[in-house]
């Protein structure tokens, strides 16, 4: 750990942080006094909810329950303060670093120059005191993002903008008041489409045919009805939670190019404010399901490294991959694909016929082009899935052939990112293609790294598949 | 390595059913000896086609040591072919189980920022292993590479 020269005594406490004052390097910070009260307002709300579910069968009962409870709502306040008082954080050489706990003292630093990107999340009851969560997504795929819960939101903004300049390795902090940075607005979801397609949707369509299921049985046993209510409740409000959050993530969206990279805010209630730095996305991906297909409507997603879990989601919805357009028309896809990866590659070559025995439902959907700077694929059975790699973020290459492509002289290759969930493979090519496509991926990819200024040296010996010089890893 | 579990567990069922026949043996009941001996047969066939699976599939392992990049070659029903580069390469392990230690072996394997990347040498030597592991590090920070 480097010495800090300008900090005085850690042990010193500051005083409240001045808003949007000056973030000299090396003074710590204190989150927002009230923070400990809208965490503990997210557990009154869970509260409330257990409450209204023993209280709407008896009367006694119920109020026992919420009395019940109560203690364990002082006692989320009381930690929440002890928490909010050991926390405390500052920028200090190119980190960002946050002291916390009290058992388990945690000192976290959070190297700038990895940051993935940097959210402004703002639940609804921090939105109604004027305060934001700032969120920093890191690289790596393990350690924990950094969260600074809660600022005051003009502080959170500024404090955004100079992580992100330090993070472009600009040493000295930016300009003091926040200028209103050039920013073009590149698309905006309307809501009606929104919901179309919300209601479009697989989850909807499941979450329709239980209804309808209910009703059928309401009109054959109608005795049974209230119990698979009260059962499956859990499972109806796990879904609707899931519709929610979709509407609420989609609410407004707003894709916006600002020289940080792309900003995009969303939110009916809990508003968040994202930024993607240029030069960050490991990968971008078109999805057509079928039944938006007679609409014409589109999703465009980004896959970002280091994607982090958010709070109250689950492993699923955590690796979902951020929509910058949840639903749009084509043509509003290909503009803003273009702004996010300029000139990809247009043209496409299809996969062979023999492909159609090995892959049937996929077949005519199978495709794949490039140019020197991107790949791209399309797969997908009843969704037709369109992925755009930047080729100087492959991370590996893989040939794969199982036996039924064997047979059919196909195979596949795998295109491994960094990214979370988007896995993007070239499927069924002739499997010469193949080979001779994954000696021109391999020469392309470590071009685009040089070109990316990854890598100093500048030119290697293009791959050659060799049938000679190969180790054989038990030859005893 | 594989064909050492393989024969291991080949071993232990022969072993299992030996016990089995044993037993019926002791009991006096020949219908449990007779299929007792079928079973012995039945393992002791089946160990020696998992061997033969094994050994092919220990076979068509390779790793080769590229200008850029590392390939790594496997699998006999599904085969595949991995190109790591060295400058995508994050760390690198060497693990020896105790089995692998008995035999004096040890497995290489490379891990990059993407998951779903596959780079696993299994039975090499002990030596080979920490030469490979050492160079393989040394050409990574060499190449190293940025997200």
């Amino acid at each position: 750990m480097k010495a800090d020269p300008s900090s005085g005594s850690p042990v010193a406490v500051p005083g409240e942080p001045k808003a949007a004052g000056p973030l000299d390097a090396g003074t710590w910070h204190r989150l927002h006094p009230l923070s400990p009260v809208i965490r503990a307002g997210r557990v009154l709300i869970g509260l409330a909810a257990v409450g209204a579910g023993t209280v709407l069968p008896g009367g006694q009962e119920g109020r026992v329950g919420i009395i019940g409870r109560l203690p364990f709502l002082g006692i989320v306040i009381v930690f929440g303060v002890i928490s909010w008082l050991v926390t405390r954080w500052r920028i200090e050489d190119g980190d960002l670093r946050i002291e916390t706990g009290v058992i388990r003292r945690q000192s976290l630093r959070f190297p700038l120059t990895q940051i993935q990107a940097i959210d402004i999340v703002r639940p609804a009851l921090a939105r109604v005191i004027g305060l934001s969560e700032l969120r920093l997504r890191m690289g790596s795929s393990a350690g924990g993002a950094g969260r600074l819960a809660y600022l005051r939101a003009s502080e959170a903004d500024s404090v955004r903008a100079q992580l992100l300049a330090l993070s472009r390795g600009s040493s000295q902090l930016p300009a003091q008041d926040p200028v209103p940075v050039s920013e073009r607005v590149l698309t905006s979801v309307p809501l009606g489409r929104l919901i179309g397609s919300i209601l479009t949707s697989g989850i909807a369509i499941v979450v329709l045919v239980l209804l309808l299921a209910l009703l059928i049985a309401e009109v054959v046993v109608p005795a049974a009805v209230v119990p698979i209510i009260s059962s499956s409740g859990a499972i109806g409000i796990g879904l609707l939670t899931v519709l929610w959050r979709r509407l609420n993530g989609g609410y407004k969206l707003t894709v916006a190019e600002t020289p940080d990279g792309l900003r995009l805010w969303s939110g009916l209630l809990d508003t968040s404010a994202e930024t993607i730095p240029s030069g960050r996305i490991q990968a971008v991906q078109m999805v057509e399901p079928l039944l938006w297909r007679p609409l014409g409507w589109v999703r465009l997603e980004v896959d970002v490294a280091g994607r982090h879990r958010r709070e109250g989601e689950n492993a699923p919805e955590g690796r979902q991959l951020r929509a910058v357009l949840p639903v749009g028309t084509r043509e509003e896809a290909n503009r803003l694909l273009g702004h996010i990866l300029p000139d990809a590659p247009s043209e496409r070559s299809p996969a062979p016929t023999s492909a159609r025995l090995k892959s049937p439902l996929r077949y005519h959907n199978l495709s794949w082009g490039r140019n020197q700077r991107y790949a791209v694929t399309t797969t997908g059975r009843l969704a037709r899935v369109t992925s755009w790699i930047p080729l100087g973020k492959v991370q590996s290459l893989r040939l794969v052939q199982g036996p039924l492509q064997r047979r059919l002289r196909l195979a596949t290759i795998h295109l491994d990112t960094a990214g979370r969930s988007l896995h993007s493979a070239i499927r069924d090519r002739d499997s010469d293609e193949a080979r001779q496509v994954l000696q021109e991926l391999t020469g392309l990819a470590r071009a685009a790294r040089h070109a990316d200024g990854a890598v100093h040296k500048p030119e290697g010996v293009p791959l050659q598949l060799p049938y000679m010089g190969w180790s054989w890893a038990s030859r005893r | 390595m594989r064909r050492v579990e393989v024969a291991a567990s080949t071993g232990v069922a022969a072993f299992l059913v030996l016990v089995f026949i044993a037993v019926g043996a002791l009991a006096g009941m020949r219908g449990v000896v007779q299929a007792g001996m079928l079973m012995l047969v039945g393992v002791l066939a089946a160990g020696f086609l998992a061997d033969r699976f094994a050994q092919r599939r220990v076979r068509a392992w390779a790793y080769c040591e590229h200008d850029d990049d590392l390939l790594v070659q496997r699998g006999v029903m599904i085969s595949r072919l991995s190109v790591v580069p060295y400058g995508r390469m994050q760390f690198i392990d060497v693990i020896a189980g105790p089995i692998e230690r008995a035999f004096g072996l040890a497995t290489v394997r490379m891990h990059t920022a993407a998951a779903a990347s596959e780079a696993r040498i299994p039975g090499l030597s002990q030596d080979e292993a920490a030469r490979l592991r050492d160079h393989l590090a040394e050409l990574g920070e060499a190449k190293a590479a940025g997200l």
